[in-house]
């Protein structure tokens, strides 16, 4: 899923100053269970701009709601007879459904009140990671599994490199070196031939060096 | 024991301190209070386990939303008393009460009430 992180709440205030009335828009979908965008950020982010405003004695109203996607036109839609009433729109969505938002709602002003960070896992309850770039062109099959594009810090394909120590990347003791990861599971399937095998250099045209991707399938069309 | 505390203090009950989330607490400043304290088993004696630790943990993380939004995070705090120590409960009231008498009423309240006043609308 996709990982988020609140803004810091000066950034979020800073943003917000010039309008009066604002509408915090959750989502649903990844950024509720990143526990970022959610129906309770929502309210809990709302009740804090409120309470601020207030004690800063600003003149302000604060309105909550959450939908279940902002990426998905026909979930914005419920949005289309009070949307275009507020000042604002605060989306606690991903990037994707900020700008989403923003396209289908052309005279509404929408402001991000997260930052999106990667995609990754829930590794435990508080705690996300990231485990894929995107990059359109998987090769976990030949890595057992584990992504050098993702977790190794330089994204080689022929690693470790030199900075790989006692199992740990070079750039923090807490990350575990992927390529220290992969050869470990080469050893424990008998496969280590294919770690031998060199690795020719990634064509990254598949990934963000191409230009923004697009995926259709016509015969989903309506 | 007839141990007196502060009439000031409204107490809620709720099954857990671990039931309490932040909303609701962040709801009770937006309500006017000047102050909110839990007050849980003692750590190791929660009967759903980790019931004190989750809302210990949670009130941690309040006192930055609260001094994010300009209330003062020193407005709550979590306390652990067991339901032998009634003695211990009134001086912990006492001693709360003191600390936000200190730091005079809500600011939200405050405002609120004057917003409301100057200008006939609800607003806020």
């Amino acid at each position: 899923m996709i990982i988020a992180d609140r803004k810091p709440f000066d950034e979020i205030m800073s943003m917000l100053a010039p309008y009066r009335d604002i509408l915090v828009l959750g989502c649903n979908e990844c950024v509720t269970v990143c526990a970022v965008g959610g129906a309770k950020e929502v309210a809990i982010l709302a009740s804090q701009i409120r309470l601020r405003r207030t004690k800063d004695r600003i003149s302000s109203e604060v309105h909550e709601k959450t939908i279940e996607r902002q990426c998905d036109i026909e979930y914005l839609e419920e949005l289309k007879d009070t949307i275009g009433g507020y000042d604002a729109v605060l989306s606690l969505a991903c990037g994707c459904g900020v700008q989403f938002l923003g396209e289908r709602y052309t005279d509404v002003l929408v402001l991000p009140g997260v930052n999106t960070t990667f995609m990754g896992v829930t590794e435990r309850h508080g705690l996300w990671t990231e485990r894929c770039q995107g990059c359109g062109n998987c090769v976990l099959h030949r890595t057992m599994g584990i992504c050098p594009v993702t977790r190794c810090a330089k994204s080689i394909f022929n690693g470790p490199c030199g900075g790989s120590s006692e199992g740990r990347c070079e750039i923090d003791k807490d990350t575990p070196c992927a390529w220290h990861l992969i050869i470990e599971r080469y050893k424990k399937k008998g496969m280590m031939d294919m770690y031998m095998e060199i690795v020719s250099p990634k064509d990254w045209s598949t990934a963000r060096d191409g230009g923004p991707r697009k995926r259709q399938r016509e015969d989903m069309e309506i | 024991m007839r141990i007196s505390y502060p009439t000031s203090v409204k107490i809620i009950k709720v099954p857990c301190t671990g039931r309490v989330d932040i909303i609701h607490i962040l709801k009770a400043f937006e309500g006017g209070a000047d102050g909110i304290y839990l007050v849980g088993c003692l750590e190791g004696d929660c009967h759903y386990l980790t019931g004190n630790i989750r809302a210990k943990k949670r009130v941690k993380y309040l006192k930055t939303l609260l001094d994010e939004s300009g209330i003062g995070g020193q407005r709550v705090s979590m306390y652990n008393v067991s339901s032998a120590e009634g003695l211990r409960f009134a001086e912990i009231a006492k001693e709360f009460t003191e600390r936000i008498k200190s730091l005079g009423p809500n600011p939200f309240k405050l405002n609120k009430i004057k917003s409301t006043r100057d200008s006939g609308r609800g607003g806020i």
